[in-house]
């Protein structure tokens, strides 16, 4: 945090996810950190947003419902500041990336819109996943 | 009663989201807006979401479907105070929410959910001619 030319540095934040409690959690912990880190209330929005989207992502598909979310200060060296948030389960993995991040696609249970939504508010996201090896999700967004 | 408290004014209930809600806390306020209106023969509902700050995809499909539910029930219902923030980032999400209706304060929802009140109204009286 830039707070009269000093850096204070933003501690990592980690929240488990284990059930639908702790997508309310998460999302609040990631709002905070973008507080802190100088985000406005149009980003704030949009990164605590994305974040309930992929931790409910854990709750309703990762085989025992369970992962983590790692909050995280970033940085880039042609840009300010940013967060970056990485979303981790061990569920069953997507088999078809691609497919999962057009509009539309749904696995059955009605969050269709959920990964390119996501994608949407955020400037980065990149999605490691295989069938039985579990999904991470990292996205970013850069200060203006 | 849940964590969405909803008091009665005049022949509508207004319930008020004080609170970031759990999923569960949106689906109990779902049947108590529904409970509540056929309890006390009310014709209109307004939820005001003036200090919520998030909207995900999840809360927002139980915005479209209380509202369906609250037509169903042949009332009308309101959302008022949605933030500039969390509109942009329902529209950015993909959720415009068409099938609600809404308005920047209390004051215009309330104006608005009577003429849609009597609109319905009107609208059953020339059906039954």
């Amino acid at each position: 945090m830039r707070n009269g030319g000093t850096v204070v540095p933003v501690a990592d934040v980690h929240v488990p996810i284990r059930g639908e409690d702790d997508i309310v959690a998460s999302r609040q912990r990631a709002r905070e950190v973008a507080r802190q880190l100088g985000f406005g209330a149009v980003d704030q929005s949009r990164i605590a947003t994305a974040v309930s989207e992929l931790a409910r992502n854990i709750v309703r598909y990762a085989t025992n419902g369970e992962g983590e979310v790692i909050v995280r200060e970033t940085s880039h060296a042609e840009r300010s500041a940013g967060i970056e948030i990485v979303v981790s389960d061990k569920g069953p993995g997507i088999a078809d990336v691609d497919q999962a991040m057009r509009d539309g696609y749904t696995s059955g249970a009605g969050m269709g819109m959920g990964l390119p939504g996501t994608r949407r508010l955020m400037d980065e996201m990149d999605i490691d996943s295989a069938p039985g090896r579990g999904t991470t999700i990292v996205i970013r967004k850069w200060r203006r | 009663m849940g964590r969405v408290p909803i008091v009665r004014i005049a022949g509508t209930l207004v319930a008020t989201v004080l609170e970031d809600l759990h999923d569960r806390d949106a689906l109990e306020l779902e049947a108590e807006l529904f409970t509540q209106l056929e309890r006390t023969d009310s014709d209109g509902v307004i939820l005001d979401l003036s200090v919520v700050e998030i909207v995900d995809s999840f809360l927002g499909r139980m915005l479209n479907d209380i509202a369906s539910g609250v037509r169903l029930m042949g009332a009308q219902m309101v959302v008022v105070g949605i933030q500039p923030a969390v509109a942009i980032t329902l529209v950015e999400l993909g959720l415009e929410l068409k099938g609600v209706r809404t308005a920047v304060s209390p004051d215009r929802g309330r104006l608005l959910l009577r003429k849609l009140v009597a609109d319905e109204k009107r609208g059953h009286r020339r059906a039954g001619r």
